[in-house]
């Protein structure tokens, strides 16, 4: 299991408060369930506060969003720290790139990917790079290996990357032009490289 | 070969329109109606005539899955939940279905839910699958829109369908945890009994399948359970996905016939093992909780559930992860174990305790690092494991390290051997090769 803990006080923001849109979104969210189990919003409440304070997830936040649910603080905290792509401590403004290091990824080649990221970001992973911009975890399977190696940056994956590749859409996001997403590689997503063995007769 | 005609999933790569048109092209959302006004009990002898087996890992029978609800509706509402939480090291089929045909998803979650008198269907999203989910979300309200599903649908039978989503635990995907995780908690399994049939979601009646398994229903409804049920071998029905990752020189995900044994499908579809097939070192033919199978039995590897089960294997979810020669393997499984230590939900001690400490045993196997006797204790620990945790989670950690230690033995004392040769030798320090 991880063992994860909240950013130290000097990095915590004093308060956190939805954005009307957010807000009028979280009340529709807490709609989906039954009367009385409004608790089961808690993971897209977190989640949409993590994106609007920029990619990470302060301890106002949390604490705004069991108010919200009326629930205890700490069972929201629990939440939290269990799962694992709640970020607690801040992160890189333009990027964060999650490298998966599972085994059909790591057969395919991982470590260059692992390679650029500390040579370019951070030696470690969880630090912010110099300028602010850029920072990198090891996350377990992401759910693309036919696609391997592969990262998912915000809310998109890019599959299929060497460490040339995988340069590029650094580049691309530090000059805030995102490569497009998906295969690196001239395929059609999860089709075999050089098209098709199956479906050819299906017309699309 | 399965015929293109007897695909159930036709815009596997996102080639034609994922929405509501491309899916109705394609034959879904067809004759719903009648299929609905069966009535519950046909629907589920249809699909336990199909022989329809759950596509999640396990393989139990999805219709006799079904039949465990209630059978008349008491003070608690039914809860159909739909497993989308993928995260097995391996596996990404639910992910091809949600994004390129969620419309099979959403037709085969309202039959399903028919069955079993469900009024509400919950999907849980893995939440790595961003786009995915949005995708889901967008066909579940081009169905809404179209009246489809909903109160008051053209169907007559009011389903809603909602779309719920993780956040980075693959313990959630153990159906428990993901119904604990559903009403807003930390994601570790409840012990059963009871079971959820009995005591789910907010303590109503709940069947949990996964993606798979349910968006291939509307298609079994259809066409017929005879038709399901001849393609494959008795017991192991139907068409699977499969996802081919790894050492193979093109690795995809395709729909093919159970039981097609495993070189075919690596040879047809995959371009060949990198090397060839004589470069093969193991296969781990279900997703990363399975014990590998070393190349010298994939020849006779037929991929169904008992075609792996007479290997000591498992089916799983049906990815096949291929290693070649060049492979490490010590330190591939020392990878997979990591995976295990890092996910472990923390709330069994075999398992919180055991995962690390494997972990940290195989990865000095890999350099060498260790004695000989420790092999046999690192089984013995396996043992401890397996069968001594809430959930399958423990299992799942243990085997694929039997597996090793089953196959791989000869090299991990081999390894031994070449660090303690090292030691008292002068030049250079030979490390075992990556």
């Amino acid at each position: 299991m991880s063992v994860r803990r909240l950013a130290p006080a000097d990095k915590q923001p004093k308060d956190f408060a939805f954005t009307k849109e957010n807000l009028a979104w979280a009340e529709k969210q807490i709609a989906k369930y039954p009367t009385g189990r409004q608790q089961s919003a808690i993971i897209p409440l977190l989640w949409r506060a993590q994106e609007q304070n920029g990619g990470w997830l302060p301890e106002a936040a949390i604490r705004h969003v069991s108010e919200m649910l009326g629930m205890a603080h700490i069972r929201a905290l629990e939440v939290a720290t269990f799962y694992t792509m709640f970020l607690l401590e801040p992160c890189g403004k333009k990027a964060h790139v999650q490298v998966c290091g599972t085994t059909p990824c790591m057969l395919r080649g991982a470590q260059a990917i692992f390679d650029v990221c500390k040579r370019r970001i951070h030696h470690d992973p969880g630090h912010v790079s110099a300028g602010g911009d850029f920072s990198w975890e090891e996350v377990e399977c992401l759910g693309a290996c036919v696609n391997a190696p592969m990262v998912l940056i915000w809310n998109d994956t890019y599959e299929d990357l060497t460490a040339d590749s995988f340069e590029k859409v650094l580049d691309g996001f530090a000059k805030g032009q995102p490569v497009k997403p998906g295969p690196q590689v001239d395929r059609q997503l999860s089709a075999p490289v050089g098209g098709q063995t199956t479906l050819k007769s299906v017309k699309a | 070969m399965l015929d293109d005609k007897d695909r159930i999933f036709k815009n596997l790569y996102g080639q034609g329109d994922w929405g509501l048109e491309g899916a109705r092209s394609r034959g879904s959302w067809d004759g719903t109606k009648a299929i609905l006004d069966k009535g519950r009990d046909a629907i589920v002898a249809e699909v336990k005539a199909s022989g329809l087996r759950g596509r999640g890992g396990a393989g139990f029978p999805t219709g006799v899955k079904w039949s465990f609800m209630p059978k008349a509706i008491g003070d608690r509402p039914h809860y159909l939940v739909v497993n989308a939480d993928e995260s097995e090291p391996g596996t990404c089929k639910d992910r091809e279905i949600m994004r390129h045909d969620p419309h099979l998803l959403v037709e085969g979650c309202l039959i399903a839910g028919r069955s079993m008198d469900c009024r509400s269907g919950y999907i849980y999203v893995r939440g790595e699958f961003i786009r995915e989910r949005q995708r889901l979300q967008a066909a579940i309200d081009q169905a809404y829109e179209a009246k489809l599903i909903g109160k008051d649908n053209i169907h007559g039978y009011d389903f809603d369908l909602y779309v719920h989503h993780g956040a980075g635990a693959y313990i959630c995907g153990e159906e428990m945890a993901l119904l604990e995780s559903l009403e807003g908690k930390k994601g570790q399994p409840r012990l059963k009994p009871p079971f959820p049939a009995n005591m789910g979601l907010y303590g109503c009646p709940t069947t949990v399948n996964n993606v798979e398994s349910i968006a291939v229903v509307p298609d079994i409804m259809r066409r017929g359970a005879t038709w399901f049920a001849g393609i494959g071998r008795p017991n192991n029905t139907g068409t699977k996905l499969f996802c081919i990752s790894g050492h193979v020189e093109r690795p995809c995900t395709v729909e093919e016939a159970m039981g097609i044994p495993v070189r075919e499908l690596i040879d047809t579809h995959c371009g060949g093992v990198r090397g060839g097939w004589d470069n093969l070192l193991a296969i781990i033919p279900g997703g990363s909780s399975m014990p590998l199978i070393p190349a010298s039995q994939c020849d006779e590897l037929k991929m169904d559930f008992d075609g792996c089960a007479a290997l000591k294997s498992s089916l799983g979810t049906a990815a096949v992860i291929v290693m070649d020669k060049s492979t490490d393997i010590i330190r591939a499984m020392a990878r997979i174990s990591y995976f295990y230590k890092h996910e472990s939900c923390g709330q069994c001690t075999p398992c919180r305790e055991g995962m690390g400490w494997m972990w940290r045993v195989l990865t000095r196997m890999a350099d060498g690092r260790a004695q000989k006797r420790e092999i046999d204790m690192l089984f013995d620990v396996t043992k401890q494991i397996e069968g001594h945790t809430i959930c399958a989670f423990g299992d799942g950690a243990a085997w694929p390290v039997q597996g090793l230690l089953r196959h791989f033995r000869p090299e991990i004392e081999r390894r031994i051997d070449e660090y303690t040769r090292n030691a008292d030798r002068s030049g250079a320090v030979q490390v075992a090769a990556e």
